[in-house]
Parts: structure tokens; sequence; C-alpha cells
């Protein structure tokens, strides 16, 4: 077997308003099916621990956690190394009902832009309301980075984890770069 | 610019976030239906100035299909509705008649 690598290989960006960090490798498991039905329900929160997160959240604790990614359509994170023992069991618990558990760890890259900037980052690149009154904590949003489809939350003030496509990691590094770049403060928030 | 609110995953972005996918509530006519009636269904399109009924998708988020409606004049959206029903809602058509008394749009008033 060969040696598994992010994207990127963790790069890291400490040159501007915010920090961007290419995050180690982070298993990712796509669960399609009925949010609502126990046994999806049952696979999800059995294989992280976390509640069931609400339309438009995300319930994250370091590596593992769970994002709300439309009304059939749940994100599974994990430890990159538990991926295959997780959905085994999330598969076990999903028995005979309807759902699919997929492993796509190595089709994404996850980015951490953090720092007073962060927020002034990701609204010049993402038509979405930053403003705290709409956008806070917990929140997860599916949205665009300038060209690419990106989704992002927010775990901590001032910083956000932002998942893109993994063959588009390099153009999605480049874009916090430049929108980060030193300043290049809008001061809007 | 629109704005638009999903009624799948009820976020609200503007119009880039989504795709556009033509006019709403379309009737297909396929094999076995008259001439006329697939030329209406291919290529016949209401142009409205004024109130428009539209299909969009969110395609940046959820992915979901839903209606929008809105004005292609001052390009207010009157609101957005689930993919799944044949007609816009009654409580939608009340809200487009008080902005827009009289309005009509195909057999929609």
């Amino acid at each position: 077997m060969s040696k598994a690598v992010s994207a990127l290989g963790g790069v890291t960006w400490t040159d501007g308003i915010a920090t961007v960090h290419e995050a180690p490798l982070q298993g990712m498991i796509t669960v399609r099916g009925d949010l609502t039905s126990k046994g999806v329900i049952k696979a999800a929160t059995g294989a992280t621990g976390m509640q069931m997160p609400a339309q438009g959240t995300a319930n994250c604790n370091g590596t593992k956690g769970l994002c709300w990614m439309s009304p059939d359509e749940l994100l599974v994170l994990c430890a990159y190394g538990d991926v295959a023992q997780v959905l085994d069991g999330m598969r076990a618990a999903l028995g005979d009902q309807h759902g699919l558990a997929v492993d796509v760890s190595d089709a994404r890259a996850l980015f951490r832009v953090a720092g007073k900037g962060a927020l002034e980052v990701m609204a010049k690149l993402a038509p979405v309301d930053f403003r705290p009154s709409a956008f806070g904590h917990g929140m997860f949003r599916r949205s665009r980075l300038a060209q690419v489809p990106a989704a992002f939350w927010m775990q901590e003030d001032d910083a956000f984890h932002v998942v893109c496509f993994r063959s588009q990691a390099q153009y999605v590094f480049d874009l916090l770069k430049a929108a980060g770049q030193k300043g290049s403060e809008v001061s809007i928030f | 610019m629109l704005i638009l609110t999903c009624p799948c995953c009820g976020q609200t972005g503007e119009e880039t976030e989504f795709h556009a996918g033509g006019e709403a509530h379309l009737k297909r006519y396929g094999p076995g239906s008259s001439d006329i009636e697939f030329e209406g269904y291919m290529f016949m399109r209401e142009n409205p100035k004024g109130v428009h009924f539209e299909r969009w998708r969110h395609v940046y988020g959820c992915g979901k299909w839903f209606h929008a409606a809105r004005c292609t004049m001052t390009l207010e959206v009157f609101g957005t509705y689930p993919a799944q029903t044949l007609s816009p809602p009654q409580e939608l058509r009340d809200k487009i008649s008080e902005k827009r008394p009289g309005w009509s749009w195909r057999d929609f008033a």
C-alpha cells in the first residue's frame, strides 16, 4: 500500500490577515437517506457520539462531527484511520433500512482558516451573509468559494473549517491566500 | 441580483449559488401526443413583463430543485416553493396579488 497523504501535504500560510492551514487527513463519510429514520440516526450518532445536527448546523468536536448537508445528506467526520471500522458499524446500524454510507475522505480536502481576518477572507469569497447575527458558531453552510463548491463551518470563534474537493485544493488554497493578503482588510464586520 | 431562499435546505443565497432551470409548471407531451401539443411543450414559453414562475436548482448547496416566483421587471422575488407541485401555492398567489393586483400567468391568477 502506498502512504496516504493529504492534498497539499499539510501546507501552512501565515503571511496575511488570517492563517490558512491544510488540515491533516480527515475521515469523512457521506450518508444519504432519510435523516429522520431511526436507522440513519442510530448509524450517525453511534459512529461519532454526537447529537444529530439540526438543519443548517454542524455538531463537531475535534476530528469527530456530524454536519447537515441537505435534507437527505449528512457528512460524518471521524479520525482518518477509523473510517473502515466506523463504516462497518454504521452499515450494521443501518441494517436493512434504506440508506447509504460511503467513505469520501480521499475525495476531499480540509482547510482551517483562522485569525482575526478569517471572517473577512471567507466573506470575500463566498456569497454568504457572514454577519455575526446571521452566521455563527455551529452553523454549517454549503456554498461556493469563487468558482468552486465548498462547505464551511465555525468550530470556534474566528476560525473556519473549509471542505472542498481534493482536485480543487490548490485552487482553494490560492484563493484563500489571495483573499488574505496583508493590508486587504475591508473592516466591514 | 436575485436573493433566493431554498425551500429544501432553508438557506438564503444570491443567484450565483443557484442555477436557473427555465419556466415552471410545464406539462410534458411525449409519444402519442399531437404535433401541436408537442410543439407547445417543446417551444412555447411565456415571456412576461412582470410576474413569472421559474424552476431553480440550489446547485452549490443542497442540490435540490425548487420553484420561484419573481418579477422580471423589478427582479423582486415573491417567494419560493417546493418542486413537488403542479401549481403555485394559494398563499403565494395571494401575496403576489397584494403586490401586483390583476396579475395573471398562463392559467394562474
